[in-house]
């Protein structure tokens, strides 16, 4: 399983990396997590890879009332900051999930929101956080709200040449309350079902091509009718959308029971 | 050291053991620890080619067109071949065997000619100098396909709608009945009647090292040597000689390091003998290493089954009788050279294989469909039989409301019956179910776990205890193919050298993957001579080198390829003293070796180094009497003959806990007591039962290849085809009963498969025990979240 | 734009200049190039963990990286590791618990173990699986790799 023959360029500044970004078959490189594997089955034959890993978009800034990531900012370092356990619990909570630490080491949270997969935790836990994400281009920056962002399987707003610079999160305040769920077959799986809750926010993940937000998780029996009537899950290989579609109830549950004890 | 004329069994012998039954670590595992190992793509070799297929996307479609055009002007490029091409330099095989009354399977070619039979089989071959380009090369290939209906469903595929190869007029590759007769009165008479179907997904091996050889061809010597990660490199040799028309002796296949196999490289693939035949067409070495997704849609597949069994009872929970219906689906031909239809066949032959019962009624067929090929896989066939006769085995104990052990040990055949013949017609020669039975009760302290179950289930908390006792089919004798008229070999030898400077070389024609075969060798050469074990070295994997025999299959290795070590290293024990006693001038009777130096039997004082005596008899044969000669080269032989299979028993328990809502299953504790004979090397034995074990979870609760309807093959890579990774694994807990076999000196029989063939069963009963009480049962493998909470009436 | 580009990096602690194709992935320049062949292909899609390398310190998937991404980086293999004794506890532990038969796997283990092991602490026998969930195994069913581990670990409390 050898990729196919593609040109390399990596970027100094972000202008730079803009301007090869808009060329034709051009594709930004980050972590290549899911980039690589998709090379390498010959799932995608880009003509140019842009790497962007040597522009300044790796910093983890923790203001008064948003904690700021930039989009290169590795799965593992997510997972070992003091800063993001204190001010983003929830993001704090998802990084081990995802995958294993060989791959936490270079996956970045920017390339898994580009990616937008269905069953990945970072996009559930963007907008269960209503998070904003800072998109550069040549024509400039412009902000997106998460839950406007993802748009269908592994479909986003991003523009061609579009890079997402950083997500911008509301840091911890009095009273917040979160919880992260995952069901997987085995550790690191990308999930069955996943759901993450902040305050009134919960979205849950692998149940559709995008996330699924429910807005008021303020009351069980109002999330619950509302997951009735509104979830249609998609299934996948081993689970019918009506196994998802219970087993996103039992999340509910669950992380209804957490809050509640911790209240 | 042991040096007894005695076999280590025998009663009352005061056989000094040596090393053997320790645990000793394997002296070739420091190369592996450091990567220094030697794998066939580690190889360098110069002017090496790279090999890649064009293979079908399509589950059964006539080649209309096939177009190198735009592949041959591709970088690097040395040839793109067809599969007539092929054919030139490697002849066709049938994969039939005589024993198997009526089989049947049509031709294959290494690469396929007229139409390709399932989605990833290779319909041309691209050659190139390295591999990248030759996967540029393959994606310019043009094709013209003529869809054709694939069968897929197994039951289409024995109904015949649909005939994949019309000369064979329906679909089956193979049929046996068997039936002892008096099956249906004992149904009649019997105080309850249990009846259960099962289903069984069809699975893989998935070695971590994919499928590869190089192959080198000398033209001007018209000799081949083949690089092969193979299990059976005399069997290739054959294989190789015979199809691609070179001179056996010229033949020369070479297995180093093998990154797992499982049975999964014990067979023949047209991929492999298609790299082989380009080798010789294009005189200059070819590698072909198989990626993972090639190794999912062709490496072998295996277990996929329904099956219906039936079994009376008394109410005393004495076993009357088991009537059994099974259907199994195989690729679109039977593989060569040992057939797709040994599976099953062993099906019929191990189904309630530990229990005493005379009724049996059985009857299987083996169906062709446009799936990946099928063939043996770990355990062959004694997973199916041991899942579906420990579940039936537990719906009956549970239907006449009988402890599941309880009910096992009123019907284990018992330990003072033997030689004991089964329905089926096999012969056991001594087993010890009962005692197996009674010390895993024990360890696993199963009392203690029933009642911490019940109170459990107060809290709804439900945990589950299943058990599966079961048989094993090891140290096969030429009944298992020879008289098929395969040549394969099921005698194996090993040769003894004692070196100039006192080490010893053993060379033997049982294979290595992993589990231990060069490390047990040296145990007992070391043993038997009464050197020291870093004394020795062992060489196995070069038919030019070794002696002739079979390799590694069937839990073989330890019992057939350890006693010929034995028996050689006796021999050759023997041959030392001959020396010693010429060069010391006194009687052979009363010399021993220990220590690595010839000693005084009674006193065991030193009378001559062995080294020492090495340097005598190469360098100084003329301080020796005349009329002697020393031999300190001994070649020794062994084939099990008085058993045609050399059966071993055990018993598993899992210990499981179901979350009702997620229908997610917890492992907690699984349990093995083998008694596998004379155990060598205890470390590796349960290393060998515990590997087993989780592969056989592997089949309870994750692996399946799942085929859509059009044959397509859906899941084939490692993150949708779910393996069994450290994090859900239970601690294994190991113990041993040793009844050693008395066809040998050395009384091993076989452990390798063990551990796969009983898991799934205990995994099984142990989700259902666990489902129980709250009235649902799975009865399909592997067992899903999603199979539970169906069960559970959730969805 | 270049398919190919030169790259200069340490590995083993061995500078090392090259010539490479834009689309090689770490573990093959390090196996082909560089006959380094003790990192191994199991699926080169990221999931079975046979090429687990270090890279700045960090285990990484060889498959996941291209060679030209480790341009300025430090490298280490099992045989660098072996060869300054990084790894000894480790494989002496293995060796005598047996937490190896093929031995195809075994690099990318050691290498994941070790990461553990430089974390420090003392992981329950669920957290040492935990951390080795993404290396595949077929022939130990996990648990002496376990054992060996935990035995290491030990050593240094």
């Amino acid at each position: 399983m050898k990729a196919p023959a593609f040109a390399y360029a990596k970027p100094a500044t972000l202008a730079e990396a803009l301007e090869l970004l808009e060329r034709p078959g051009a594709k930004a490189l980050a972590g290549g997590q899911s980039l690589i594997p998709s090379l390498n089955m010959r799932l995608s034959a880009p003509e140019l890879l842009v790497d962007i890993s040597a522009l300044p978009l790796a910093k983890i800034e923790a203001g008064k009332t948003t904690v700021r990531v930039g989009a290169l900012v590795t799965h593992a370092r997510i997972e070992k900051s003091a800063e993001l356990r204190a001010r983003v619990p929830l993001l704090a909570d998802a990084a081990p999930h995802i995958a294993h630490p060989a791959i936490r080491n270079r996956g970045t949270l920017g390339g898994s929101l580009a990616l937008a997969d269905p069953a990945a935790e970072y996009p559930a836990c963007a907008i269960a956080l209503d998070a904003v994400l800072v998109l550069e281009s040549r024509a400039g920056r412009r902000t997106v709200k998460a839950e406007d962002f993802f748009k269908g399987l592994f479909e986003t707003d991003l523009k061609p040449g579009e890079l997402i610079a950083a997500a911008e999160f509301p840091a911890a305040k009095r009273g917040d309350r979160s919880a992260f769920l995952e069901l997987a077959r085995r550790q690191g799986d990308y999930a069955t079902v996943g759901l993450a809750v902040h305050n009134d926010r919960a979205v849950f993940f692998g149940v559709g091509s995008t996330p699924f937000l429910l807005r008021d998780f303020s009351s069980r029996e109002r999330a619950r009718a509302f997951l009735e009537e509104n979830l249609s899950p998609s299934p996948d290989l081993y689970h019918s959308a009506t196994t998802k579609r219970h087993l996103a109830g039992v999340l509910l549950e669950r992380a209804w029971n957490t809050l509640e004890t911790s209240r | 050291m042991g040096k007894a004329e005695l076999p280590l069994h025998a009663p009352g012998t005061r056989t000094d053991r040596g090393y053997i039954g320790s645990s000793v670590p394997r002296p070739n595992a420091r190369r592996l620890l450091q990567g220094r190992g030697a794998f066939v793509d580690d190889l360098k070799f110069p002017r090496l080619a790279h090999v890649v297929f064009f293979r079908s996307p399509y589950a059964h479609a006539r080649i209309k067109r096939l177009d190198f055009s735009k592949g041959l002007k591709a970088e690097g490029v040395i040839g793109i071949f067809s599969g007539r091409d092929v054919s030139r330099y490697c002849t066709p095989w049938v994969a039939v065997l005589a024993h198997l009354k009526g089989i049947k399977s049509p031709p294959q070619h290494a690469v396929a000619i007229e139409r390709a039979c399932w989605q990833g089989e290779a319909v041309a071959a691209v050659v190139a100098e390295t591999r990248a380009q030759a996967e540029d090369a393959a994606a310019l290939v043009e094709a013209e396909w003529e869809e054709l209906p694939a069968v897929v469903d197994m039951e289409a595929a024995l109904r015949g709608d649909v005939v994949i190869h019309e000369d064979l007029q329906d679909n089956i590759c193979f049929r046996r009945d068997f039936d002892t007769g008096g099956v249906d009165e004992a149904f009649a008479g019997a105080d309850a009647v249990v009846e259960e179907r099962y289903e069984f997904g069809r699975h893989t091996g998935v070695c971590l090292e994919g499928r590869s050889i190089l192959a080198d061809y000398n033209a001007a010597e018209h000799s081949l040597t083949v690089y092969q990660s193979t299990q059976a490199p005399h069997m290739m040799q054959d294989v190789f000689s015979r199809h691609l028309g070179i001179p056996e002796a010229s033949v020369r296949v070479i297995a180093k390091d093998v990154g797992g196999s499982y049975g999964i490289k014990v067979h023949v693939y047209p991929d492999e003998m298609a790299t082989a035949a380009l080798s010789v067409m294009l005189r200059r070495p070819v590698k072909f290493v198989a990626d993972r997704l090639e190794s999912f849609a062709t490496d072998i597949h295996a277990r996929e089954h329904k099956v219906r069994v039936r079994m009376a009872v008394k109410k005393s929970g004495e076993i009357l009788a088991l009537d059994l219906d099974d259907l199994t689906a195989i690729g679109p031909y039977s593989v060569y050279p040992r057939t797709s239809g040994i599976e099953g066949n062993q099906v019929v032959n191990l189904t309630g294989g530990p229990y005493r019962h005379q009724k049996y009624r059985a009857k299987m067929n083996v169906v062709f469909t446009n799936k990946n090929v099928t063939c043996q896989y770990r355990a062959v066939g004694h997973p199916i039989a041991v899942a579906l006769t420990e579940a039936i085995v537990d719906k009956a104990a549970a239907k006449l409301g009988i402890d599941p052990a309880e009910f096992r040990r009123r019907n284990l055949i018992p330990d003072d019956a033997y030689p004991y013949s089964f329905p089926s017609g096999l012969k056991f020669e001594k087993l010890s179910h009962h005692r197996c039975l009674d010390l895993l009760l024990q360890r696993m302290h199963y009392q203690q776990l029933r009642q911490e179950q019940m109170q459990l289930r107060k809290e709804n908390i439900f945990r589950g205890i299943g058990l599966a006792a079961m048989i094993e089919v090891t140290n096969p004798s030429p009944a298992f193919y020879g008289v098929g008229g395969a040549r394969i070999s099921a005698q194996d030898g090993a040769t003894l050298r004692l070196e100039p400077t006192g080490m010893v070389t053993v060379l033997c024609s049982v294979t290595e993957q992993g589990q231990g075969t060069e490390g047990i060798f040296a145990q007992i050469a070391a043993s038997a001579l009464g050197v020291s074990l870093e004394k020795v070295r062992v060489i196995t994997g070069d038919t030019g080198i070794t002696p002739y025999g079979g390799g590694t299959w069937a839990s073989r290795g330890a019992g057939i390829g350890g006693e010929a070590v034995l028996l050689a290293g006796r021999a050759l024990l023997s041959n030392v003293l001959d020396v010693a006693s010429r060069i010391l001038n006194v009687e052979k009777e009363t010399l021993a070796v220990k220590s690595d130096a010839v000693v005084d039997k009674i006193t065991l004082e030193t009378k001559i180094p062995l080294a020492e005596l090495g340097r005598v008899a190469y360098f100084r044969p003329d301080t020796l009497p005349p009329d002697f000669q020393a031999e300190l080269t001994v070649t020794r032989h062994y084939t099990p003959r008085e058993y045609g299979f050399t059966f071993t028993n055990g018993i598993q328990a899992s210990h499981v806990e179901v979350d009702p809502d997620t229908g997610m299953v917890r492992l907690l504790k699984h349990w093995c007591v083998e008694d596998c004979g004379t155990v060598i090397n205890p470390m590796l034995v349960d290393e060998q039962i515990r590997g087993g074990i989780v592969q056989g979870i592997g089949a309870a609760l994750y692996e399946e290849c799942l085929y859509g309807p059009d044959g397509q093959l859906l899941n084939g890579n490692m993150a949708d085809y779910l393996v069994p990774m450290a994090g859900e694994m239970p601690d294994i807990f190991c113990a041993h009963v040793e009844t050693p076999t008395r066809q040998s000196q050395l009384g091993a029989k076989g452990v390798g498969e063990a551990g796969t063939a009983g898991a799934p069963g205990a995994v099984l009963n142990a989700i259902n025990d666990a489902l129980a009480p709250l009235g649902a049962r799975v009865t399909s493998m592997p067992v899903t979240p999603e199979k539970i909470l169906k069960a559970l009436g959730k969805i | 734009m270049e398919h190919a580009r030169d790259i200069a990096l340490t590995v083993n602690g061995a500078r090392v200049s090259r010539r490479v194709e834009a689309r090689t992935h770490l573990v093959d320049f390090l196996r082909e190039e560089l006959g380094l062949t003790g990192s191994h292909a199991g699926c080169e899609h990221g999931v079975c963990g046979a090429c687990t390398v270090r890279v700045d310190g960090d285990i990484v998937r060889g498959c996941l990286m291209l060679a030209v991404q480790a341009d300025g980086c430090r490298v280490e293999t099992v045989e660098g590791l072996s060869d300054s004794g990084e790894l000894k506890r480790l494989q002496q532990k293995f060796h005598e618990k047996n937490a190896l038969q093929c031995g195809f796997c075994t690099p990318g283990m050691l290498l994941a173990a070790q990461d553990l092991v430089r974390r420090g602490g003392r992981p329950s026998r669920d957290e040492i699986r935990e951390h080795l969930s993404g290396n595949y195994c077929r022939c130990t069913g996990y648990q002496a790799i376990v054992d060996a581990i935990e035995e290491a670990l030990d050593g240094q409390g």
